[in-house]
């Protein structure tokens, strides 16, 4: 019977099988208890479904190549994501075209101060370059962030990563630069979430007003297509 | 559905291609989802499967993220040399882009209502 136990699991641990069962189960499991908070921001499932596959890939010693052939699938279908976030831009259309220049102008200089303030900062605190060409798409949602990565030299999943904690912050410390600049407007601080904080700060700006949800997708979706414009231009500008 | 979500995979399959052979620093997805955006707005109005499909995925996009997140455990020595450096221009970076982003639109929306 052991024998028998054992052999299936030298079978699962290198099948895709299994990778695929425990992200799944894991995302599960986050979402459970995510729901069980209230659906507190600060309890969102991506980063303990991340911790708890960690935690499972460390005690079961399987190699991340090993896991990522099974959750490649799921990774995959990043792409055709990335390509259906035009529906909800298609679904703001009016909105956009009323306050087109406004919105281009703010969404510019929003997504230059996220990539360049944040490389900016690393530089000066000595960062390497493969960090720094991995923080710089930290704004924008990680589909488009991960491509722009891999794009200009950094390390996809390294962004990845950044991206999910720069998520966090913004919905952290937002409220508070609301206060201090007297932003008050729910569609500029939806489109400032979008803008800065991409997924995550689209869902807190629904927890503020629908309208200031709908101006967060538009931000997010502006930040990516305008980052993944500006940005290949960085690696020219960094030493080294 | 099924064609909705054909079509989507058309698209990122188009943007690729057009990626790759035009040398463009874009990523294909994104290119493929301006496409899809110019064809919307061509067309005037999003078909239902391609509704069902897009929304589907997009509701499980925190799923998506997860396989590449738990990739940083390959990445653990740089992020243990650069975790100072790291922290703080994220920090930094998300606080200057959410107030220059608000400021900005502020700024201009006010603009507008005045000249209008």
């Amino acid at each position: 019977m052991t024998d028998e136990l054992g052999a299936f699991w030298v079978f699962l641990s290198d099948s895709p099988l299994l990778g695929l069962t425990a992200t799944l189960l894991a995302f599960l499991a986050a979402t459970w208890f995510w729901e069980r908070t209230g659906r507190h921001a600060l309890a969102h499932p991506v980063l303990p479904a991340i911790l708890l596959l960690m935690g499972f890939l460390w005690v079961t010693g399987i190699e991340y190549q090993t896991y990522f052939d099974g959750a490649q699938y799921i990774h995959f279908l990043l792409g055709p994501a990335t390509v259906a976030l035009a529906i909800p831009l298609y679904d703001h259309l009016a909105r956009i075209r009323q306050l087109l220049v406004p919105l281009l102008v703010a969404g510019t200089v929003g997504a230059a101060t996220a990539a360049l303030s944040a490389v900016g900062v690393a530089l000066a605190l000595g960062a390497s370059r493969e960090t720094l060409l991995s923080l710089a798409p930290k704004s924008v949602t990680s589909p488009i962030a991960m491509g722009i990565a891999e794009k200009i030299g950094g390390l996809p999943s390294l962004t990845a990563g950044l991206v999910l904690i720069t998520g966090t912050m913004g919905c952290i410390t937002a409220p508070l630069v609301f206060r201090v600049l007297r932003l008050r407007d729910e569609s500029v601080q939806g489109f400032a979430l979008g803008v800065a904080a991409h997924g995550f700060g689209t869902a807190q700006a629904f927890g503020i007003s629908a309208l200031a949800g709908a101006f967060a997708g538009l931000g997010l979706g502006l930040a990516g297509i305008l980052t993944a414009l500006i940005l290949p231009l960085l690696p020219l500008l960094l030493p080294g | 559905m099924l064609h909705g979500f054909a079509m989507l995979l058309v698209f990122q399959l188009v943007g690729e291609f057009l990626s790759r052979v035009l040398y463009l620093p874009i990523p294909g997805p994104v290119i493929g989802m301006l496409l899809l955006f110019a064809t919307l707005v061509a067309m005037g109005g999003v078909p239902k499967g391609l509704r069902l499909a897009g929304e589907g995925l997009l509701a499980y996009l925190a799923l998506l993220f997860v396989p590449a997140g738990v990739g940083l455990m390959a990445h653990m020595h740089l992020i243990g040399q650069d975790w100072l450096a790291i922290l703080v221009g994220l920090l930094v970076s998300t606080v200057l882009t959410l107030a220059a982003t608000g400021w900005v639109l502020q700024r201009l929306q006010r603009r507008r209502h005045h000249d209008g």
